[in-house]
């Protein structure tokens, strides 16, 4: 008897997306959707999608959905999960959405400890507007609306989710993972199920960051994006687990010596 | 069950949960803390859940996402905070998620003040925000109207799968009145479970989407027809109205609403002892406005008497219903200050011996 040893998740649809060539929103919804899977959830999950790449999102999972407005997704997310506890609710969202105009939502959504699950896809500029520069565009890359540049005197320097939002004392984990490697994929994909089955023993809070290329926008071939995400990117956004249950509130640490 | 004292905001508070809310959603401002405070304290006693959130924007969101799954749900604000709300309203119209939300209107513009005001009339009825919807609008002139219109509101959004927002001012919510929850209340519509719910794909139904989004030109027209003809089917069987002394003869039509229209109708109870009968329209919905009630009303009077706490908002609906058929008065008080009833005497008395001036239309 011929065994299946590699199939299309059940969580995931059936159905072409629209993300472009070289861009790893697929890899990462087909990540979710194992995880999903795998922890025998998805007819208990909801996902929310606010404006952004993926906001179609909706289409390509086969759970049940929320399309939310520009950053609010931690919002529309709260609301689920307080009105229906039992779901296993998680929203996906860009960095233009989340670390810009949604950054009030998900602090506050991660400050009060929602017991829900947020991947963060990280590709440093804004997508589905055609380019535009983002809080995580890195120094000097060009972008629509810095088209010398990202200048850090003018915009200030980008801004690291993860290592934010382990400053504050609730959430039960927050990580930051790429998968433009086989083997980085794969430790995405055991960060997307710690996150997720913390959501499901009760813990509050949990966000994955995902690093992402996005060869359209950077003006650059997607095998010339995954090196410039290595290189670029992967310096100034350091892969690993920021904060777990375990971990406490940090606690300042005092002046080196000599210092007056 | 018997009477209780109680004041606005905490009626309509315990009016939302008799009417199985059991979510709430807010951000602090005045004048409208009591709401969230009493939401505060009584939630967690029917097994319900509070959230401060972070702003109204948040709040609004939250009710997309409560009410995206099958709860009954509700927020409150007053004006600016509303107008921080607007962008979720689109979304909530659009998705067609049903939701109630008090504004407990307070003077603007900008920071304005917190004391009444009826500066909200075209954000409720005409323009709350971009894009192409509707909302019903519920105008209570008291405390145990302001608990029904709640009550009302949750069955009414249920049925139209619509957001209902209740408008009141700063003095429904501050004042202290006897106020009756009808124990055995059934809704004023018939109910239909919410299998569009997005409450797990489990194969018991087809999946569920919330959204607001559509791609394709035609199916995005297509779902606005859908809108359009519930905001036709609002217009035709929503209408609500209260008539006040037309069961004599007038020469002077009153349209008011909400607080203000009480405040006429002490004028009207006061001008009635010394001979002059004046008749009212108070429309109990501003969304869909009794533009037949008004019609039918002022044709018996000589002239109509707009009064308002706001630059003149509605007169644009009155003059609607008029047609230019009739003279339009009107007499305002704003940025918080009230209309006495002593006010609206003298005003009708001007119009009697010709002292007072119809409003000039652009």
């Amino acid at each position: 008897m011929p065994e299946t040893v590699f199939s299309r998740p059940e969580a995931l649809r059936d159905v072409t997306t629209h993300y472009c060539p070289g861009c790893t929103h697929g890899t990462i919804h087909r990540l979710i959707a194992e995880v999903i899977d795998e922890l025998g959830v998805r007819e208990r999950t909801v996902g929310v999608a606010p404006v952004g790449c993926s906001v179609l999102a909706y289409n390509y999972f086969e759970t049940d959905f929320h399309e939310a407005s520009h950053g609010r997704a931690p919002a529309v997310a709260t609301g689920i999960k307080r009105a229906r506890p039992d779901l296993v609710v998680f929203s996906y969202q860009g960095d233009g959405d989340l670390a810009s105009i949604g950054m009030a939502e998900i602090i506050h959504c991660a400050n009060r400890g929602e017991k829900v699950t947020v991947v963060f896809v990280n590709n440093a500029i804004y997508g589905m507007t055609g380019g535009q520069m983002a809080p995580t565009t890195m120094p000097g890359q060009v972008a629509t609306t810095c088209p010398l540049g990202r200048d850090v005197d003018h915009a200030g320097h980008p801004i690291r989710i993860a290592e934010l939002l382990s400053t504050l004392r609730t959430p039960a984990f927050v990580a930051r993972a790429s998968v433009h490697t086989p083997l980085l994929a794969v430790n995405a994909k055991e960060m997307l199920r710690r996150a997720f089955s913390l959501q499901i023993e009760g813990r509050c809070f949990s966000l994955v960051e995902v690093l992402s290329t996005c060869p359209t926008n950077w003006g650059i071939p997607p095998a010339e994006a995954t090196r410039w995400l290595e290189k670029t990117m992967l310096p100034y956004y350091p892969l690993g687990v920021f904060k777990t249950p375990e971990s406490g509130s940090r606690e300042p640490r005092p002046l080196d010596r000599g210092v007056r | 069950m018997a009477k209780k004292l109680m004041k606005g905001s905490e009626a309509i508070g315990e009016a939302a949960v008799q009417a199985g809310c059991h979510l709430f959603f807010g951000y602090p401002i005045t004048p409208q803390n009591e709401i969230p405070e009493y939401m505060s304290m009584r939630l967690p006693q029917v097994g319900g859940t509070f959230v401060q959130a972070e702003s109204e924007v948040a709040a609004s969101n939250m009710l997309y996402g409560a009410a995206g799954s099958g709860e009954r749900v509700m927020t409150s604000s007053s004006s600016p905070g509303v107008s921080l709300m607007a962008e979720a309203i689109s979304y909530l119209a659009g998705a067609e998620l049903p939701v109630v939300i008090v504004n407990i209107m307070r003077a603007g513009p900008g920071l304005g003040g917190i004391l009444p005001s009826q500066g909200d009339y075209f954000q409720a009825t005409k323009g709350m925000a971009h894009g192409d919807f509707r909302l019903l609008v519920l105008a209570p002139w008291s405390v145990q109207e302001a608990a029904d219109l709640v009550q009302d509101a949750f069955d009414l959004a249920d049925y139209y799968r619509n957001p209902v927002l209740v408008l009141g001012d700063g003095l429904i919510g501050q004042m202290m009145e006897p106020v009756e929850f009808r124990e055995g209340r059934l809704p004023i519509k018939p109910l239909e479970a919410k299998t569009w719910a997005a409450t797990g794909n489990d194969g018991s139904k087809p999946r569920s989407v919330i959204n607001s989004l559509f791609l394709d030109p035609e199916a995005l027209e297509r779902h606005n027809v859908h809108l359009k003809e519930k905001y036709d089917r609002m217009v035709r069987d929503e209408v609500r109205f209260q008539s006040y002394g037309l069961d004599r003869d007038y020469d002077v039509l009153i349209v008011a609403y909400g607080t203000v229209a009480r405040v006429c109708s002490t004028a009207i109870d006061e001008l009635a002892a010394s001979g002059v009968h004046v008749g009212m329209v108070r429309p109990v919905t501003l969304f869909p406005f009794p533009y037949q009630a008004v019609r039918e009303a002022a044709a018996r009077a000589s002239s109509v008497l707009v009064v308002e706490l706001s630059t003149g908002q509605m007169i644009e609906d009155v003059r609607l219903a008029l047609a230019n058929s009739k003279p339009i008065h009107f007499l305002n008080r704003m940025g918080g200050m009230l209309v006495s009833p002593d006010a609206v005497v003298d005003k009708i008395r001007a119009m009697a011996d010709g002292r007072s001036t119809e409003v000039v239309h652009a």
